[in-house]
């Protein structure tokens, strides 16, 4: 079995993250980076299944720009068989739309059986290219799922919905994307570090893909404007000095919240 | 279908039980705003009646109607959306941006071609068509988002846009005949309902939220914030710490990898606030803060701060509010 993981490179949740105030787009020289959690998460779910069955292969696929290598590295040090990045000057700020197109493009040439990501990214949030990728593949979808059972033929899983949990099962070939529920990673030992080193990262262009950028073939999503909520200014910080729970009644009752 | 004016095509979310989702009100506020609202309920024939009446009483003007087996998940409501979507060649189509909507959102997308924007907090029209607007890094920027052509899809925050329609009496309810697309699908179970113990208000939307952190200390001490969350007729939160010690489970997690919510009051307890648990409730319209640490980041953000113990000072401020009420 073929199993494609989506992992991605994300500011640092721990740092103060910055917009670019000319593009809208993520300033991604302004902090640390790291490798997604949900994604090392996603991961971990591969590399279980692969532990029981050798003849698994785990690849970790990233659309990111070419300072992501590290990052790449990360997961195969983690436990990945190898990596795809997908490099192109012409991806910058590139839309859901067209991320979707060249990530179906990739798991297409890989011909992967199981394709498995987070739910939703920590800068992002879209949550949205799971099922954009089985809407192109023509793959089974399960979404935000909770526990997961991997089968020669197909994934049975608790899925969270928004109204409470059910049972699941997507014929394989297919797309799955994990909450936190599931378990972190496990942490890279030196000698996965080592390893990592001579693992293949294959890089890919989009003329590599097939695919263009071009934006008068499809209609895409652009920022239009972009601008800076002033910080939150702390109010008022008082002391208990046994009348603090009356000081915030009247405070409450001022602002008419009781 | 008769001819209307600028028709925007909302999705209404159906819960098992056969109800329109509580973004229901707020989608077809939304829609109102941009044109003429068109909902579409797609959901099992037997339970759809109850959604359809919500959609009237909200305002769409027509409600397009179709029933799917509730066993494959996603792409019969995909194939009902592609089909209302060609039916009602609407100028933008509005999804809640929950679970289930946006699996939607992203397969109609990419099906038909057209530009999609995610988890957006408003949406209005220029000159130059419809833009959505967004809170981006938990509240620290806002950016506007628009198609470079043709019709957006776009998946709004549940809880954020206030305008309402007017109930719409007249509105007419047509049947939509959908043609099956084939599409590879995988299969559920009837989803199994949470136990909900309470008739406290859902996180998301809540118009207040009371939540606890660490300094809680322990799961059965947490029901001091249960306590106060009643008096305040509030929603429960968390910070990850709680969810992660096992005080209450992770759907009250607010933050970063939790719910984002946007209430008229937060009251934090014993929280630190974490640059992650900001993010999920910075854009608050009050926040009250009562932890020990004079330096918690917390304070930082709050506008009314207390330092001092919370198992002295929060039951005093329930006394004080449930006196108040007598």
């Amino acid at each position: 079995m073929k199993i494609f993981v989506l992992v991605k490179e994300v500011p640092d949740t721990y740092e103060d993250r910055r917009l670019d105030m000319e593009t809208g787009l993520a300033d991604r020289g302004a902090g640390q980076v790291v490798l997604d959690e949900i994604t090392e998460r996603a991961l971990e779910v591969a590399l279980k299944y692969a532990d029981a069955n050798p003849d698994a292969e785990v690849v970790a696929l990233s659309m990111a720009p070419e300072s992501a290598t590290s990052s790449i590295r990360r997961a195969l040090a983690i436990g990945a068989g190898s990596a795809v990045h997908v490099v192109d000057e012409a991806l910058h700020g590139a839309d859901l739309g067209l991320t979707a197109t060249v990530l179906a493009a990739a798991i297409r040439r890989g011909g992967a059986d199981l394709v498995i990501t987070g739910n939703l990214s920590t800068d992002g949030a879209g949550g949205v290219i799971p099922a954009m990728l089985a809407e192109h593949l023509n793959y089974a979808q399960a979404t935000n799922l909770s526990a997961v059972q991997i089968a020669p033929d197909a994934v049975t899983a608790t899925r969270e919905t928004d109204y409470g949990s059910q049972q699941v099962t997507a014929p394989l070939p297919a797309v799955v994307s994990i909450t936190e529920a599931l378990p972190e990673a496990r942490f890279p030992n030196f000698k996965g570090i080592m390893a990592a080193k001579k693992k293949p990262i294959e890089v890919l262009s989009l003329a590599d893909l097939g695919v263009t950028a071009d934006p008068a073939e499809a209609p895409q999503t652009i920022l239009t404007a972009v601008s800076e909520k002033p910080p939150r200014a702390g109010g008022v910080k008082i002391v208990d000095e046994g009348d603090a729970a009356v000081q915030l009644i009247d405070f409450l009752v001022k602002n008419r919240l009781v | 279908m008769p001819h209307y004016e600028s028709p925007i095509l909302v999705l209404i979310d159906v819960t098992p039980s056969g109800a329109a989702a509580p973004s229901t009100a707020q989608l077809i506020g939304a829609a109102a705003q941009l044109g003429t609202p068109v909902a579409l309920v797609a959901a099992p024939a037997d339970s759809a009646k109850d959604a359809v009446d919500s959609a009237v009483a909200a305002g769409a003007q027509l409600v397009l109607t179709t029933d799917v087996d509730d066993g494959p998940i996603a792409v019969p409501i995909v194939d009902a959306m592609q089909a209302a979507y060609r039916t009602v060649q609407p100028d933008a189509v509005l999804i809640s941006n929950s679970i289930a909507g946006r699996d939607v959102a992203g397969r109609l997308a990419v099906r038909e071609h057209l530009a999609l924007s995610v988890d957006a907090v408003d949406v209005a029209r220029d000159d130059e068509g419809i833009v959505a607007h967004h809170s981006v890094y938990g509240g620290a920027y806002l950016t506007h988002s628009a198609p470079t052509f043709g019709t957006p899809v776009i998946t709004v925050r549940q809880g954020t846009i206030d305008t309402r329609a007017k109930s719409a009496p007249e509105a007419r309810v047509e049947k939509l005949t959908v043609e099956p697309s084939g599409a590879a699908v995988a299969v559920g179970t009837v989803v199994e309902a949470l136990q909900i113990a309470s008739s406290r208000p859902e996180l998301r939307g809540a118009r207040v939220v009371v939540s606890g952190g660490r300094g809680l200390g322990s799961k059965e001490n947490f029901s001091l914030v249960e306590d106060l969350a009643d008096e305040l007729n509030a929603a429960i939160g968390a910070s990850r710490a709680a969810v992660d010690a096992g005080f209450i489970p992770f759907p009250h997690q607010v933050g970063q990898t939790g719910v984002s919510v946007s209430p008229q009051l937060y009251v934090a307890i014993g929280i630190s606030g974490a640059i992650q648990h900001r993010a999920g409730m910075q854009t608050a319209k009050t926040i009250v803060a009562i932890n020990k640490d004079p330096g918690s980041p917390i304070f930082d953000v709050a506008d009314f701060g207390i330092v001092g113990d919370l198992f002295t000072v929060v039951p005093q401020v329930v006394d004080a509010l449930r006196g108040r009420k007598k």
